[in-house]
């Protein structure tokens, strides 16, 4: 087994959420020219955590540092951890160096889920922009896992061109659906692109859903966020019924060390998944 | 006679207008099918109309020397598309090309415009629909130049 560094490597793992627990790399993926997917196994086997759509594991790169990432797998599945990002910062970057049969430090589920269970008996719109599809699609996994459950179910995406479309084949299953409607759109395309042109919060006017029955689910860059649920409430969605997943710099991801402090609330928390009524005022506020 | 009237009624851009003006407009309305990959207008020439599109998609596209056709939007059903009628020197800034079988109602500008000057309550109708859509074009293009997904 080749290690990222040398980490005191241990089959019992700690009960001290502190502590991260070993990881190995399995299969090291690259989605786009900068975003990656990494899926990881438990170091002496057994399952995963037991985790709900939208919470994230603080994800140690050992000699590097740890950051947030959202999980970006099924919910359903125990024996394979799966995480998207993009290497843009120090610890991204040299996770994305890392290969197969290497070794990542895990701490987590944590955080406040999206309100899938919530949202049964509604139509379900689902927003996401960029790599902001990562930590929405376990909320896709578990509507499409319990179909029945919900009303009209939505996907609005929108990437920056064709080329950074992340999980292109999984969309393009997911749009073979009868009993689901998914819709992509790039703000910049190539001559080859056949799709749509513009941004995501364009398809909103047009998209297939009852707003005085919707449940929405937003993530993305928090500029996108707010011209969405704009959109949202314009369309007559109400904002109790909007949530969005909010990125701060989070450290200890208990609430603990205050680094991801929103106004009164813990991104890592009571977050990172909010009501958008309760975060809308202070999404404008500069010293928040 | 059937005409565009019931149809135009029931599209966003004409709702609350009286009835009396969706007659005026419906005069000056009239259908039009496009195939796939077809110009429907072209950047420089002269804007004599708007489109509804009832069906299908077209792109907006700009030319430039040694890249080509560069799309910068798609519009689709529903969409309300041109505005270069309403002002000198009433010429289009973009080319528009059908991406799939098109079929949208025309609405003759020169027409239109008469009839505006004529009834200024009709103009000022008119105006508050367009500069509606000019709103969320621009919030759009403003969105779009902000390039929200790039790294920084």
């Amino acid at each position: 087994m080749l290690l990222s560094a040398e980490p005191a490597v241990t089959t019992t793992f700690s009960s001290d959420p502190m502590i991260p627990r070993p990881y190995e790399i399995q299969r090291a993926k690259w989605d786009s020219s900068d975003t990656f997917s990494l899926e990881l196994t438990p170091v002496g086997g057994g399952d995963i955590p037991a985790f709900e759509p939208g919470q994230f594991n603080m994800v140690y790169v050992y000699g590097v540092g740890e950051i947030p990432i959202s999980i970006s797998g099924d919910p359903a599945r125990r024996d394979m951890l799966i995480h998207t990002t993009r290497a843009v910062g120090t610890v991204t970057r040299a996770m994305s160096e890392l290969k197969v049969g290497m070794m990542l430090g895990v701490r987590g589920p944590y955080g406040a889920p999206w309100p899938v269970d919530e949202a049964r008996g509604k139509d379900i719109v689902i927003v996401a922009g960029g790599i902001g599809l990562a930590p929405l699609r376990p909320a896709m996994y578990r509507i499409l896992a319990y179909r029945e459950h919900y009303g009209r179910v939505v996907l609005l995406y929108g990437a920056r061109t064709p080329a950074d479309v992340l999980y292109r084949k999984q969309l393009e299953q997911w749009r073979a659906h009868f009993d689901l409607d998914v819709f992509v759109t790039v703000d910049r395309a190539t001559n080859n692109w056949r799709g749509s042109i513009g941004l995501v919060t364009q398809l909103i006017v047009r998209a297939p859903f009852d707003p005085l029955n919707t449940m929405a689910m937003v993530c993305g860059p928090e500029v996108m966020m707010r011209f969405t649920t704009l959109e949202m409430e314009k369309r007559g969605v109400n904002s109790d019924n909007i949530y969005v997943s909010l990125e701060r710099n989070m450290k200890c991801g208990i609430g603990l060390c205050g680094h991801c402090q929103f106004g009164r609330e813990f991104v890592c928390k009571d977050g990172p998944v909010f009501r958008y009524s309760q975060v809308r005022h202070f999404l404008t506020k500069w010293e928040v | 006679m059937k005409t565009l009237e019931p149809i135009l009624a029931k599209h966003p851009f004409f709702a609350g207008l009286q009835p009396h003006y969706l007659e005026l407009v419906t005069g000056c309305a009239s259908n039009m099918h496009f195939k796939a990959g077809e110009t429907i207008f072209q950047e420089g020439d002269e804007a004599k109309q708007f489109f509804i599109i009832r069906e299908g998609t077209l792109r907006l596209q700009v030319f430039a020397p040694g890249q080509g056709e560069i799309s910068i939007q798609t519009l689709e059903s529903g969409d309300v598309v041109g505005w270069s009628w309403l002002f000198p020197p009433h010429r289009w800034h973009f080319t528009g090309r059908a991406t799939s079988a098109l079929r949208v109602i025309a609405l003759d500008g020169q027409c239109l415009y008469t009839k505006c000057e004529q009834d200024h309550g009709l103009g000022y109708e008119f105006l508050k629909r367009f500069s509606h859509i000019m709103m969320d074009r621009l919030q759009a293009t403003r969105l779009q130049l902000l390039d929200l997904y790039k790294v920084n």
